[in-house]
């Protein structure tokens, strides 16, 4: 970080454009020294592990020992080569991660916004079943996932006891085969999030001006028409950006996974970053986690750029 | 709207309700039961006997001292969000309101890694964490994951907001910048300033795998990391583990409860600013 106070340069044609307030002189200074507590926090744990993740992922890297010796890009290398010891739990983490994302985004994209819709009205107790909905979102994965390991225990959990008692099948392993597993992980971080998404959406549809609505009206238009035409257009940008945080979240998942199945069955449902955890948190393998993160990371950064792509079309596309 | 419409509403949001309340109360009532009852089926909904016994075998037992763990957890997530709150207001101060030189550069890095995931943090912030001998104590919880740029921005768009009017003529009456930002314009950012130290707060309190492997004794866990600990020590234990689990999540059902709009509030600002 650059400490050396530099002169500010005038700027008078700024100046006269727009008066900016009195002692602006001795603004470089201040600034640094305003931003100096964030930015050291933000070098050492931000912007130097970027850095040292990738070095990490060129090295056979192992926190415990003094010997870290440099293998190039053979991580990268045994992580596409079939065979390497890393190949096959990897790629495997990486479908579990893959069919959890497939999932769990759709779900979480359009089931809050339905819960938005109803909820998008003045009706009595609209605040207390707001505040309900997101309850779950201020509890930590760790007791969500202990709390729901124990309702869909197979033998003696609350939700095949139910079912029984309506005359389902009753005896589901819903942590320890697939796809029951995948139907319990992706159903329990719906219901643990649903409230987030759903409390965005809300705030997204109160920026919708009532005009819209009002002339579609004029225009003839029922409640579907309008939906389509008015709230779904301006809802937009809210639409984006939920769809990306929800992507990145159920890319990152790991609680539910951890606590929940531990990946089982086998490690079916290992999530990555799971994997990659384990591999180099638990076993020290840590330059192969490294490389695993660059490649989980890049492949997400592009899944991101493609959302963003689309949503920008689609703009365009209304917009002419 | 019509009668019926209402009524469509309105059973639509109690089933709702009663499928995001329901296993929490089953949660809390299986935390009072006595072993046996709390895996027998069907299962009932009303601990009988009332037992106390699942309390007090997790607090007094040397592995699993969740009341440590609470202690951890409280002392973690309050230095984190007042570092949070400390550090972000004075950037994004700077960011909002003067100019400098180099000022487009730091907002540029800073908003590029919003959009980097997590994931390639952790193995790095190991071996830098490592290095500073914080492995397996409570500085590995609190001072790494304020270095997230979101409380930055939060502020950042809430200062920018505010009238410029009071500030300036606090300079004209010959105040500092430093006086200025902390007479004037901290007093009025109470609320945002409030809001980024609840979602610090909670954040922090929930996080779960920075912990779960940068933390190791039994008695430096925090809660989140402790459920797992517990988990593993008692596999079919459910009367603990929903005793723990109840531990773990009343603290932040009562600050909820006490100040869910500003919560709600601040989650939902960060999605019209997106």
């Amino acid at each position: 970080m650059t400490a050396t106070v530099q002169k500010v340069v005038p700027e008078p044609d700024r100046d006269l454009v727009a008066p900016t307030p009195p002692r602006q002189r001795g603004d470089d200074l201040a600034a640094w020294l305003f931003l100096a507590p964030y930015l050291v926090l933000f070098a050492a744990f931000v912007l130097a592990p970027i850095v040292l993740g990738l070095w990490i992922s060129l090295h056979s890297w192992d926190f415990t020992l003094p010997g870290k010796p440099f293998v190039g890009l053979d991580n990268y290398r045994d992580l596409f080569r079939s065979g390497s010891t890393t190949f096959e739990p990897f790629w495997n983490s990486m479908r579990a991660t893959g069919i959890f994302t497939l999932f769990s985004v759709p779900l979480l994209i359009v089931i809050p916004l339905a819960v938005a819709l109803v909820m998008n009205a003045n009706f009595r107790g609209r605040n207390v079943f707001r505040t309900v909905y997101f309850a779950p979102y201020v509890l930590g994965v760790a007791v969500v996932g202990v709390m729901w390991r124990f309702l869909l225990d197979r033998n003696i959990g609350a939700v095949n006891s139910y079912l029984d008692a309506i005359g389902l099948p009753g005896d589901t392993a819903w942590l320890s085969s697939v796809p029951p597993a995948w139907i319990a992980l992706v159903g329990v971080t719906i219901w643990w999030t649903l409230g987030f998404n759903a409390v965005i959406y809300i705030a997204g549809l109160q920026e919708i001006p009532r005009e819209l609505y009002d002339a579609a009206r004029v225009d003839g238009a029922g409640a579907w028409s309008a939906f389509w035409h008015v709230t779904l257009p301006g809802l937009r940008p809210v639409t984006m950006f939920v769809t990306l945080i929800t992507i990145i979240a159920s890319a990152n998942m790991f609680g539910q996974s951890f606590i929940m199945t531990n990946g089982a069955p086998g490690r079916q449902t290992q999530t990555a970053i799971f994997w990659i955890a384990e591999t180099g948190l638990q076993n020290f393998q840590m330059g192969e986690a490294a490389a695993a993160s660059w490649i989980l990371t890049l492949a997400l950064m592009l899944l991101s750029v493609v959302v963003f792509g689309v949503f920008r079309a689609r703009g365009a596309m209304e917009a002419s | 709207m019509t009668a019926t419409g209402r009524f469509v509403r309105y059973t639509i949001l109690i089933v709702l309700t009663a499928l995001f309340v329901s296993p929490l109360v089953f949660a809390l009532a299986t935390s009072f039961k006595t072993s046996q009852q709390a895996v027998q089926t069907p299962p009932s909904w009303w601990p009988n006997p009332f037992s106390t016994q699942a309390y007090q075998r997790i607090f007094d037992s040397a592995d699993t001292p969740v009341f440590r763990w609470f202690l951890n957890s409280l002392v973690a997530a309050t230095a984190n969000a007042a570092l949070v709150v400390a550090t972000s207001a004075l950037a994004a101060y700077a960011l909002a309101r003067l100019q400098f030189r180099g000022k487009k550069l730091v907002f540029g890095l800073i908003v590029a890694t919003l959009f980097v995931p997590p994931v390639i943090l952790v193995i790095p912030n190991y071996e830098i964490v490592g290095r500073l001998y914080w492995l397996d104590t409570l500085l590995a919880i609190i001072v790494p994951t304020a270095a997230g740029a979101f409380g930055v921005f939060f502020l950042r768009q809430f200062f920018i907001g505010l009238p410029r009017e009071l500030e300036e003529s606090a300079f004209l009456d010959g105040a500092n910048r430093w006086q200025v930002f902390s007479r004037i314009v901290l007093p009025l950012s109470r609320p945002a300033l409030a809001t980024l130290a609840l979602l610090a707060f909670l954040t922090n309190w929930n996080d779960f795998l920075w912990p779960v492997y940068v933390l190791f004794s039994p008695e430096n866990q925090t809660l989140q990391a402790g459920l797992s600990t517990l988990q593993s020590a008692n596999s079919v234990r459910y009367d603990l583990l929903m005793a723990g689990a109840v531990v773990a999540s009343v603290p932040v059902l009562i600050l909820y409860g006490f100040a869910q709009r500003f919560v709600i509030e601040g989650v939902s600002r960060s999605g019209l600013k997106g």
